[in-house]
């Protein structure tokens, strides 16, 4: 048994001349809510389909819940809500989610116990009875949530999830993905609401042309401030001094330093032991890092439309 | 026990043909055609009760009706075989419903048979209704009792079988409008295939009879209506055969029921082969 539900080692997926997914390798724990962050085209939603058995990939290989990607095993413990939610539009929410129950296996009062438990979480009562070609896009969206949690999964494939819902919506899905982390449901999120992600994953990735190239944990243990320092000289004995502050998380030059600390109380000390250690101190500066400045340092210019 | 997935998805197929008024839609027509149908059966038995005919004439003009009725019948249901699944995988492919359907625990064959399964008892209920209509305004009407019912009626279903298999295998690569056209276009084929097998055997021309042949081979759907119609003609109705719809003059072997079952069962295994590989 393993505490991993994704293992993916080196997928590889191509569309004729156009590489979606290029040596994709990532892990998320159990119970972990993970963002899945990159722009437009970077291979997100089609590592999604590769993790589901949707697109088969050219190479590489994994695991997810255990079961190798695409068995039928990892399947029936996984749900999922694709990004534009496209249903069958005659059906109704209750329908909907009946349909996809029974496709898990599921039959009888408990499963109509279940559906009315799960509209009522999404709030989606009121609605449940009609057709789904009525709907608003965030109703689509919530009823969608509903089908993809139908069956209790143990991991939950969710893109874009909030994309068409009002603030009271956006809360109403962070609620949820709150609770499924505390009943150990592991939450795999693909987003361009960064505000969303940082509030709700544990841990991120960025994808860029098909490659995860950075991975960031946040939570209570957020690396959102940072202090970068310039100074010479920063030799072993130095460095390793400054990791009593915090954590070096990257020397983009000799003379610099960036470091990744609590918060703002540590900028006196870190600037005493650097001079009382014969450092020469030119700059100190602290500063906390969005999500979103995470995002465009990773992607870099190049990635920018326009 | 559960209910193995292929029939959910059926049982899907069928609720949402229901709530798209696709049951309705062919539920009208066909009753509009069956009304047509029982209104000149009428009209055609209270004139020979005004005016008798011979016994031959009387029998031929019956058989010719009823087989009129049920080239109609066939007809209209290889049209609904061809295109009612027309966008059953391609229209889901393309619009994202499939996605969530196939990230489900079930394997792609079971998507495929349920879609064929749900929409295949549709075009048979369907077909029956209108060929148990037809059979039964000349029966009761004018009181003919057509010939070999038992044979002729699986003969049809077999046509329409064949049509509705290729339409759910193309939609398994092609678009919906694509799938549409190319579906109407093999039936084009072997429908005009038949008739170049008619003409050839009429006139004697031997290579436009053998390319109606190799066309059917091809297409084997109209051969399997020409081979229902040369049984449910009286001997009398044969001996005036031409070329046409119920021509008797060339008539397909037994043989070219085999190929029809042999080509639905490949159409279906590539379906099944090339939705599996299919990527969504």
């Amino acid at each position: 048994m393993t505490d991993r539900v994704i293992d993916a080692r080196g997928l590889r997926k191509s569309f004729g001349e156009t590489l979606a997914v290029d040596d994709l390798s990532l892990t998320v724990g159990a119970g972990e809510i993970f963002g899945f962050l990159g722009p437009n085209g970077a291979g997100k939603t089609t590592s999604i389909k590769i993790l589901l058995a949707l697109v088969t990939p050219d190479e590489g290989e994994g695991e997810v819940l255990g079961a190798p990607i695409g068995s039928r095993e990892a399947r029936a413990r996984v749900g999922f809500l694709p990004e534009h939610c496209r249903f069958h539009e005659s059906l109704t929410a209750r329908e909907l989610v009946r349909f996809h129950g029974r496709l898990h296996g599921l039959r009888g009062q408990a499963l109509e116990t279940r559906i009315d438990r799960l509209l009522s979480r999404v709030d989606m009562l009121d609605a449940a009875d009609r057709p789904l070609r009525g709907y608003s896009k965030g109703m689509l969206q919530r009823a969608g949530l509903a089908q993809a949690l139908v069956h209790d999964p143990r991991l939950v494939f969710l893109d874009e999830p909030t994309s068409g819902l009002d603030p009271l919506g956006r809360l109403l899905v962070r609620d949820i993905l709150g609770e499924l982390r505390s009943n150990g449901v592991s939450v795999f999120l693909n987003s361009h609401l960064l505000g969303e992600v940082e509030a709700t994953c544990d841990r991120v990735a960025f994808v860029k042309q098909g490659r995860v190239v950075h991975q960031l944990t946040l939570g209570a243990a957020l690396p959102s401030f940072e202090v970068e320092i310039r100074a010479v000289p920063f030799d072993p004995p130095v460095l390793e001094g400054l990791a009593r502050f915090g954590t070096v998380v990257e020397r983009p030059a000799d003379d610099r330093v960036r470091l990744r600390v609590a918060g703002d109380a540590v900028l006196p000390e870190v600037s005493a032991w650097l001079v009382g250690h014969g450092v020469q101190l030119y700059e100190l500066r602290g500063r906390r890092k969005s999500l979103e400045e995470w995002f465009v340092d990773v992607m870099g210019d190049d990635q920018r439309p326009g | 026990m559960n209910m193995p997935a292929f029939l959910t998805v059926a049982h899907l197929t069928l609720y949402d043909a229901r709530r798209r008024k696709i049951l309705s839609a062919a539920a009208l027509c066909g009753g509009l055609f069956l009304a047509v149908f029982w209104v000149i059966s009428l009209l055609v038995a209270r004139e020979m009760r005004a005016n008798p005919p011979s016994f031959i004439e009387r029998q031929v003009t019956l058989a010719l009706l009823a087989l009129l009725g049920l080239y109609a019948a066939n007809f209209l249901s290889v049209l609904l075989a061809s295109l009612l699944p027309v966008d059953a995988l391609s229209g889901e492919i393309d619009s994202g419903v499939m996605q969530t359907l196939a990230s489900k625990p079930v394997r792609r064959s079971e998507i495929v048979l349920g879609k064929w399964l749900g929409f295949g008892a549709v075009i048979v209920i369907y077909f029956l209704v209108l060929a148990l209509g037809v059979l039964s305004a000349t029966r009761w009407m004018a009181g003919y009792q057509q010939l070999n019912i038992a044979i002729a009626i699986p003969l049809m279903l077999l046509e329409l079988l064949v049509m509705h298999t290729i339409s759910i295998a193309g939609g398994t690569r092609l678009g919906t409008v694509t799938n549409g056209i190319m579906t109407i276009g093999f039936y084009g084929a072997a429908w005009i295939g038949g008739w170049v097998e008619q003409l050839g055997t009429v006139v004697g021309i031997q290579s436009a009879r053998m390319a109606g042949v190799l066309v059917s081979l091809f297409s084997p759907a109209d051969s399997m209506w020409r081979l229902a119609a040369y049984y449910l003609q009286p001997d009398i109705v044969r001996s005036l055969g031409n070329a046409g719809p119920f021509a008797g003059g060339s008539v397909p072997s037994a043989m070219m029921v085999w190929w029809a079952l042999g080509f639905t069962a490949a159409a279906l295994a590539f379906a099944l082969y090339s939705f599996r590989n299919r990527q969504l």
